[in-house]
């Protein structure tokens, strides 16, 4: 489960390895701590030494105990370090390939979701780091430095400490099988029942509507019970689970102290050399149960870490061309472009040939899932045609769109989105997105056509002021507004690409914001997707796609009088009685 | 601020009705450490009596003792573990009836402060970390406390010198290192929590905006901004890094430290045979005192949570909103009347209404536009009673809201919104929040008359099928149909449609619209929308009239 993981560590050098080191030089030191203990021990209670003849051997535990408590320290910091660094190299990563992966992916992903396995599931990633591989490198690694030890030591008690140890991690398998598959069985109702009362929160004004809020009190008190219930009968398992091991560990000690009690009471073994073997036995086992313990936090880590690489495994786009963006451009044509999404084979665009000539309006309409964002996605390059290309019409001839650097050829494009998004930072600093070094009468003028220059002016801070988080200090159709005007602030556009961008505008405003447009340079091409009449009404030509082809184009009058694909979509959105 | 002493006695009070099982988790959990104290000191003396090699019978008692200890110790920490956390399963379920009992009376002006769905996540998350309080801030001093008397006592009987010397350890170990790791940490730890939460603001802006920044080649600023801050916090947890190793370092050297010390105050004091007893007892007696380190940690974080919660019951204000009515509402159709009507959110903000007026007659129906943001949802919150107007009157009927409970109010209000809450349930059920009572069959014809019933019959099981998560396995149109479904059921006599249709693509949006508006003859109608659409403007043709409503401010969020 943690191959991946594991060679993330790799990336690190020397952590791994300082690990290894730091467990073994661990086990060697409680052993030093052990003996010279056992020595002190065993010189005053039996030689009846004093004081003064102890000074060496205490000041030699001394320092025992002091390396042996910074090896614990530099082990720690070691792997901690590691943590660190694995899960900032991680996010950065996956952050980096999801901007390159683009608007296209992540609008099928849940962004909440996005945004948590980048936060909190990436600092799961801790324990794995922290906890489970020290603790998997002391189990491997401290057991096997004692039986080093033993061995010659004690033949006896090195024969009971190779037998016993593989009791425990068979154990702990057999147990954590059998209580796996109880939580398994347990664990989906038991998350329900522990979002019970977030659900309720969240509904508590819909709950006041129905003046069904108070009746919740009992209904929050049953199902936390419930919860309580379900929650500690699997607990019951896993705790009895670690009462077997402790059990288990607590004979095999004392299988060790009998076997060393007898053989010291009847001459068979030095009093120094028993207490020491007493003194280890439990830390002879004590790598082993603690692995245990972490291995179901370390399970946490693998799932968010399988999360995580899903998103990095997500394939890039092709690489992009770097030619520059032409002078002019006297039209844009998709030659029978087809995309179909990776993940379901499903053609979202279907062979669709298209002529966008230059300071043309082309309106693209059709139901939803018929492709018309896909089509302006592909316009952007922001996807990249699974078959058929887009290519620029010049006067040297035609310059296909994946020759050009893409990042020149979007920044000829004003697009703004069905909901633009405000980043938070102020009014000013939003629009400046078009153009970062424009002047503010630049800016002031692109909010003008826009239709927000009234509503900034009413601001706090007007142009200065910050929109807030999700731009809660803004309505909808303000916040969407800011969008336009990012548009307009490239007045030398090649195109305008507008995904619905005025659905959310009152009639008012988006009159404004349309004339506008009309009102824009002759040479200016304008790309629309809108289910309007009135902003399709005026196009040059209407091209209506349905099941991803087109299948239907002309201008608006022409098509209204066909009666066909056009007459039908008009008459669903309930507009044909105003054509 | 309220102090940590004042947040800590108040949630102990809540913890009185099962202080007797808390007792004996406590005293299992001293009882635990003792056996281990016991384990470990009569192997000891075990071993160094069998060293005299003066016969099996001087052992006496001890091999029965350390098998004795070496099986209540297990016996004990199983028993302490579920009795513990059945102490902090109680204690949440109390948690959650406790806050509910105090949030749900709340006026719901106040609730609606946190209408975002991230701060109420974050406050049920504080309620249900405070489970934690009695495992991992309560329990650990008290277990330490006792195990600390208890050993020394037990060390007094054999020497003075070993006794004074172990409990200064401990007592420096149970409060010096937890104090001067809390200190250490807390500005690291601040900071680390601060930088975390900026940088997860910077990721949703990543995120959400990505079609924006990418069409406007905005990627590289993003990108810096986001590694600027991973910088920060990368140095800021390798600082925390570095403190808890020192931390752990310390602890395990203290503890080792102890044990040698009392050693050699007791070497040449104490009778040889006891020496070990005293030198393991140490090293087992510690148990109790390292966990300190981590509920010091902890305290302050279940402080945090503490306030927070108590700050959002507290900070509510005087005047409830569930008066009692002082007069009846006549049944049947109903008219809705704004008298002048001044409203604002906050004092501070700009008002929202001013000398407002909006009749609708009874069985009547008013179309209000104006773009979003012009107060068209001020009128379903002063209307269901979720705040009160600044001047002015609200009338259902002829009678002034101030005379009606919000019961009242609300009993005859069927109110749509664009974002319909679906509560993970079935939903059969979440139909039925709209009357408890209704049977099967009336919350089938609900259904039916919203054109829900077909959809439902497709799912795997009918209308017992879970809905999922805040309704995700439901698309837009149906969990409108839903809502649609509920205030049928309701069956109220005055209807609140507030941007139905907003996040419907417009073939769904006509049709769902239809079906209301079909359902919605003979009631009395309030729609608000930022723009009519066809099906709209016909009910409006044929019906109803129209009020445009002009934004006077901007929202302060």
């Amino acid at each position: 489960m943690d191959k991946r993981l594991m060679a993330e560590a790799r990336l690190v050098r020397g952590a791994l390895l300082a690990m290894v080191a730091l467990s073994v030089a661990s086990a060697l030191l409680i052993m030093g701590q052990a003996s010279l203990l056992s020595q002190l021990i065993a010189r005053a209670f039996l030689q009846n030494a004093r004081h003064d003849a102890l000074v060496s051997v205490f000041v030699a535990l001394l320092g025992v105990i002091t390396l042996r408590a910074l090896a614990h320290a530099a082990s720690q910091h070691s792997a901690g370090l590691l943590a660190v660094r694995v899960k900032h190299d991680l996010r950065a990563r996956v952050l980096r390939h999801l901007l390159r992966l683009g608007a296209a992916f992540t609008a099928g992903e849940r962004s909440g979701e996005l945004v948590v396995s980048l936060t909190s599931g990436i600092e799961t990633l801790d324990t794995f780091f922290r906890d489970y591989l020290p603790a998997l490198f002391a189990a491997a690694l401290v057991p096997l430095v004692m039986l080093a030890v033993v061995l010659p030591l004690d033949l006896l008690t090195f024969v009971v400490l190779l037998f016993t140890a593989p009791l425990i991690p068979i154990f702990m398998a057999l147990i954590g099988m059998a209580a796996g598959a109880l939580a398994r069985s347990q664990y989906a109702q038991m998350g329900r029942m522990s979002a019970h009362f977030l659900d309720v929160m969240q509904g508590l004004l819909t709950l006041k509507l129905f003046n069904r809020s108070g009746a919740q009190r009992e209904t929050i008190r049953a199902i936390a019970d419930q919860f309580r219930h379900a929650t500690m009968s699997v607990l019951r398992v896993a705790f009895l689970s670690a009462l077997a091991l402790e059990l288990l560990a607590t004979i095999s000690v004392a299988v060790v102290a009998v076997e060393i009690g007898i053989r010291l009471m009847y001459g068979g073994i030095a009093f120094e050399q028993a207490l020491f073997l007493l003194v280890i036995a439990p830390e002879f086992y004590m790598p082993l149960r603690q692995l245990g313990a972490k291995f179901h936090a370390a399970r946490d880590s693998a799932a968010a870490a399988d999360r995580l690489y899903s998103l990095l495994d997500a394939p890039l786009p092709t690489a992009q061309g770097t030619q520059l963006v032409p002078s002019t451009v006297n039209a844009i044509r998709f030659d029978r472009v087809s995309y179909a999404y990776a993940d379901g084979q499903r053609a979202a665009l279907n062979e669709v040939s298209l002529r966008i000539p230059r300071g043309a309006h082309v309106a693209i309409v059709g139901a939803s899932g018929s492709g018309k964002s896909t089509l302006l996605l592909l316009f952007m390059g922001l996807l990249q045609p699974t078959s058929g290309s887009i290519v620029l019409e010049t006067d040297a001839g035609d310059v296909p769109l994946a020759s050009l650097d893409l990042e020149a050829w979007r920044a000829c494009l004003g697009y703004v989105p069905q909901r633009g998004y405000l980043f938070n930072m102020s009014v000013a600093d939003n629009v400046r997105l078009g153009d970062p070094h424009a002047a503010h009468e630049a800016i002031a003028r692109a909010c003008a056509r826009a239709s927000a220059a009234a509503f900034i002016a009413r601001l706090p801070q007007g142009y200065d002021t910050v929109v807030g988080e999700n731009a809660t200090r803004l309505s909808g159709g303000q916040a969407q507004r800011i969008a336009l005007a990012r548009a307009f602030l490239r007045e030398n556009a090649l195109c305008y690409v507008l995904d619905e961008a005025t659905a959310s505008l009152d009639d008012e405003n988006e009159a404004a914001v349309l004339a506008s447009l009309a009102a824009r340079p002759a040479w200016q091409t304008l790309v629309t997707v809108a289910h309007r009449l009135n902003v399709v009404r005026d196009a040059d030509e209407v091209v209506v796609l349905d099941g991803g082809r087109v299948v239907e184009r002309g201008t608006h009058a022409d098509l209204l009088a066909r009666g066909g694909a056009y007459y039908a979509l008009l008459t669903a959105y309930g507009e044909v009685a105003y054509a | 601020m309220r102090s940590g002493a004042a947040v800590l006695w108040q949630l102990l009070r809540l913890m009185r009705p099962f202080a007797g099982q808390a007792l004996l988790a406590l005293l299992l959990a001293f009882l635990t450490v003792m056996s281990s104290v016991g384990l470990l000191m009569s192997s000891a003396w075990l071993i160094s009596t069998a060293g005299l090699r003066l016969g099996m019978e001087t052992l006496s008692v001890a091999p029965t003792a350390v098998r004795f200890f070496g099986v209540s110790r297990a016996v004990l920490r199983y028993l302490e573990r579920l009795v513990s956390h059945s102490v902090t399963f109680k204690l949440l379920v109390k948690l959650r009836v406790w806050f509910y009992e105090r949030l749900e009376p709340l006026p719901t002006a106040r609730l609606q402060a946190f209408r975002s769905g991230d701060l109420i996540a974050r406050v049920v998350g504080d309620v249900d970390e405070l489970q934690n309080i009695y495992l991992r801030v309560f329990a650990p001093p008290l277990v330490a406390l006792l195990v600390t008397l208890a050993t020394v006592g037990l060390f007094a009987l054999i020497d003075t010198a070993a006794a004074v010397t172990l409990l200064a350890f401990m007592a420096a170990g149970a409060t010096l290192l937890p104090l001067l790791t809390w200190w250490a940490g807390q500005t690291v730890g601040r900071d680390i929590v601060q930088t975390r939460s900026a940088l997860s603001a910077h990721l949703v802006d990543s995120v959400q905006g990505l079609a924006d920044s990418s069409a406007y080649g905005d990627t590289p600023r993003l990108l810096a901004g986001f590694d600027a801050l991973q910088t920060r916090l990368m140095r800021r947890e390798r600082q925390m890094v570095r403190l808890d190793s020192a931390q752990a370092g310390f602890s395990l050297w203290w503890v080792n430290m102890a044990a040698a010390v009392v050693l050699w105050v007791a070497i040449g004091r104490v009778d040889g045979v006891l020496l070990g007893t005293l030198a393991l007892g140490t090293l087992a007696a510690f148990e109790a005192i390292t966990p300190l380190a981590l509920a010091a940690q902890h305290l302050g974080k279940e402080l945090e949570a503490a306030r927070h919660v108590l700050d959002v019951l507290a900070s509510a204000p005087a005047a409830g909103e569930t008066t009692t009515g002082t007069m009846e509402l006549p049944g049947g159709a109903l008219s809705v009347t704004f008298e002048r009507v001044c409203f604002r959110y906050a004092p501070d903000d700009p008002p929202v209404l001013e000398d407002f007026s909006l009749h609708v007659p009874p069985g009547g129906l008013v179309v209000v536009t104006g773009e979003s943001g012009a107060g068209k949802s001020s009128l379903v919150n002063l209307l269901a009673r979720f705040w009160p107007p600044d001047a002015g009157r609200v009338l259902l009927g002829d009678v002034p809201l101030a005379a009606l409970s919000a019961e009242q109010a609300r009993a005859c209000l069927g109110v749509m919104t664009q974002r319909t809450y679906l509560f993970n349930t079935t939903l059969r059920e979440n139909i039925r929040i709209a009357r408890k009572t209704a049977n099967d069959a009336e919350v089938e014809e609900a259904a039916r008359r919203a054109q829900l019933h077909d959809f439902a019959l497709s799912l795997p099981q009918g209308y017992d099928t879970f809905v999922g998560e805040n309704g995700a396995a439901l698309s837009g149109g149906q969990r409108q149909r839903v809502a649609l479904a509920r205030i049928l059921l309701k069956d109220a006599p005055v209807w609140v449609l507030d941007e139905v249709t907003a996040n419907l693509d417009p073939i769904t949006a006509n049709e769902v619209m239809r079906a209301v508006l079909a359902q919605a003859e003979g009631r009395t109608v309030l729609l608000l929308t930022h723009r009519l659409s066809p099906v709209e403007r016909e009910a409006l043709a044929r019906r109803g009239q129209l009020v445009r409503l002009q934004g006077l401010h901007v929202p302060a969020g």
